[in-house]
């Protein structure tokens, strides 16, 4: 019975991997397809037209330069503030920590429609006001920097996280130990604190950079008229499209598969010089027993 | 704030406190204040805003309660305003997408957690994140693929005898969306509860099997009362996500599943009235509010729990 249920188990998890991962090679199957419409039934033969074509979209290159600035952006901001709100949340307590805290946290559930929504109003606003109605100066019209503001206003609170869960492992008495043997602020800052937090910050600037390529809610709202690579698919997606938006889902799924390939190989790796390692002390124990 | 002073310095510490005021007001209380406030005024033309027609008042909220529909649930008709209907279905569905998403992940949190060999753990996990890797817009893309009436998915139900004739998935009213919502948010239902069961002592489960527990009882004592914080947690992300989300609805929406976000998205883009659509966008940050409220008020869950 015990086995039956293992095999239940098993057969399960390799189920909602197909549902996982089956709509990716549709998609990208679908990029060499010799059909105008993005599909992977009927079959028209081999292709890689779509490719080239995807290689001539002037408005898809400028979207994913915008996108990679926009990105850069935001994982820098959100990082610089996330990390500093880590360091005040740390250091406050009671009340005024909880209050903090939550109202921090809670950015993260407000839907991106309403982050949108805001932001744009406010600095449209806020240029009025400073301004009169007509023109209003950089940065208080739409744009892609509203959108990174809207973007940090919630992925600064996953980098506090991050952050905040690293710095419980540090030992304040570092920093005392330094202060107390003459450094400066800034160099207890640089050289004990800020090392010590790099793994959680690294990790953050990579989770900023990928959830701000994620975006759409708070781009679409405050973008003005430029584009995104995700504003820029869905327009696609709702004017009716050829494949060339397949043929980039294959460069993008190509890519991450590479990088996840080598991460595992890494890993495996490790993980094998690892087990030699165990091994070989246990037989020196046992050695040493005899 | 007196043990930062000491560490870090007069500058260093104004430096921190301003970055987090920075974002704290100018980036999320300024904005939704103006939101609300902007709310209660009229779409006027330019040269009106300050006149004497720019006036505080309830008559964006009251939009809601225009124009009836005629509905039939459940084989009662009843009439009842249009966007009040769509609310109540995003919701509803919402509510659906993550019952079904929580049905799904958790036998295979459990199954991570607690059965699957540690040494191939990391391997199963890598697999899983690869489509979360891939943008929203591209995994919804992808279902809009797959449910095409020429799609791959009628395809494959055809050449197996299950339909004779090819379904329109997408003009099934909310089939689409549901689906669509279910493949892109069932991950943020599935790690919290995985960290919420990989915590549990597995000694524990041994020694109820080992007192003759069924199966059940074990999952229904045990395992769901330790795994309830990674369940609420769970939960509340994949509601806010789907009840908040616009690409997958205008994807996958058919002409008559209209989501609350495509209407909000209406009234912004289309007809170029901000202050409704900023009724409307507090009316779904406050209703959702509480009902998140609700639901962690009910499961005893605290904010902190969430969102780890």
């Amino acid at each position: 019975m015990h086995k039956f249920r293992q095999t239940l188990a098993r057969a399960y998890t390799v189920l909602f991997l197909i549902f996982l991962l089956a709509p990716l090679v549709v998609m990208s199957g679908a990029a060499f397809n010799d059909s105008k419409l993005p599909s992977i039934v009927p079959w028209k033969g081999w292709t890689t037209m779509w490719f080239s074509e995807m290689i001539q979209d002037q408005r898809m290159m400028v979207a994913f330069a915008n996108t990679l600035w926009v990105a850069v952006a935001v994982a820098v901001i959100a990082v610089i503030v996330g990390t500093a709100a880590a360091i005040l949340i740390n250091s406050t307590s009671g009340r005024a920590r909880t209050a903090l805290y939550g109202m921090m946290i809670s950015t993260i559930l407000i839907p991106g429609v309403v982050i949108g929504i805001s932001t744009m109003i406010l600095w449209t606003k806020m240029g009025g006001v400073l301004f009169g109605p007509e023109g209003k100066p950089w940065p208080f019209i739409p744009g892609l920097h509203l959108s990174v503001l809207g973007q940090v206003s919630y992925i600064a609170a996953m980098v506090m996280l991050l952050v905040l869960a690293r710095l419980q492992s540090f030992d304040a008495g570092l920093e005392e130990a330094a202060l107390d043997l003459g450094a400066s602020h800034a160099q207890v800052m640089r050289r004990i604190l800020l090392p010590h937090l790099y793994p959680a910050i690294g990790a953050g600037a990579a989770v900023a950079f990928f959830q701000s390529i994620e975006n759409f809610n708070v781009t679409q709202f405050t973008r003005g008229g430029a584009d995104t690579l995700t504003v820029y698919v869905f327009s696609k997606v709702r004017a009716g499209i050829t494949p060339t938006i397949n043929a980039l889902a294959f460069l993008l799924i190509m890519v991450t598969l590479v990088l996840a390939v080598i991460y595992e190989i890494n890993r495996r790796r490790r993980a094998r010089v690892e087990a030699a390692r165990e091994a070989e002390a246990r037989r020196a124990e046992e050695a040493m027993l005899l | 704030m007196q043990d930062m002073l000491r560490r870090y310095g007069l500058g260093l510490t104004v430096t921190m406190c301003l970055l987090v005021a920075f974002w704290l007001i100018m980036l999320v209380i300024v904005p939704n204040i103006t939101l609300l406030e902007q709310s209660f005024r009229p779409y006027l033309p330019v040269v009106d805003i300050g006149g004497p027609r720019d006036t505080y008042s309830f008559d964006n909220y009251l939009k809601v309660f225009d124009g009836n529909v005629d509905k039939s649930l459940f084989g009662i008709s009843f009439s009842i305003p249009v966007h009040v209907y769509t609310f109540g279905l995003t919701i509803l569905y919402s509510m659906l997408v993550t019952v079904i998403c929580f049905a799904m992940a958790y036998p295979l949190a459990y199954f991570m957690a607690k059965i699957v060999n540690p040494r191939s753990l990391p391997t199963l996990i890598l697999l899983l994140f690869i489509p979360l890797w891939v943008s929203e817009v591209l995994r919804a893309f992808a279902w809009w693929i797959i449910l095409a009436f020429k799609g791959p998915l009628n395809a494959l139900l055809l050449a197996v005898g299950v339909i004779e004739d090819p379904i329109r998935w997408t003009n099934l009213g909310y089939t689409g969306v549901v689906i669509g919502l279910i493949y892109t948010y069932v991950l943020f239902m599935l790690f919290p509860i995985y960290n919420a069961i990989q915590s549990l002592d597995t000694n524990q489960i041994e020694a109820a099997e080992d007192l003759g527990a069924p199966w059940w009882k074990i999952h229904w004592k045990i395992v769901l009362p330790h795994s309830k914080p990674g369940i609420a947690s769970g939960s509340v992300m994949v509601f806010m996500l789907s009840a908040g989300s616009l690409l997958v609805p205008s994807i996958l929406g058919s002409t008559t599943s209209q989501w609350f976000t495509q209407t909000i998205d209406q009234w912004f883009k289309d007809a170029l009235d901000w202050n409704t659509a900023s009724a409307y966008a507090f009316i779904l940050l406050l209703l959702c509010t509480v009902f998140v409220s609700v639901a962690m008020w009910l499961f005893k869950v605290k904010l902190s729990d969430i969102a780890k």
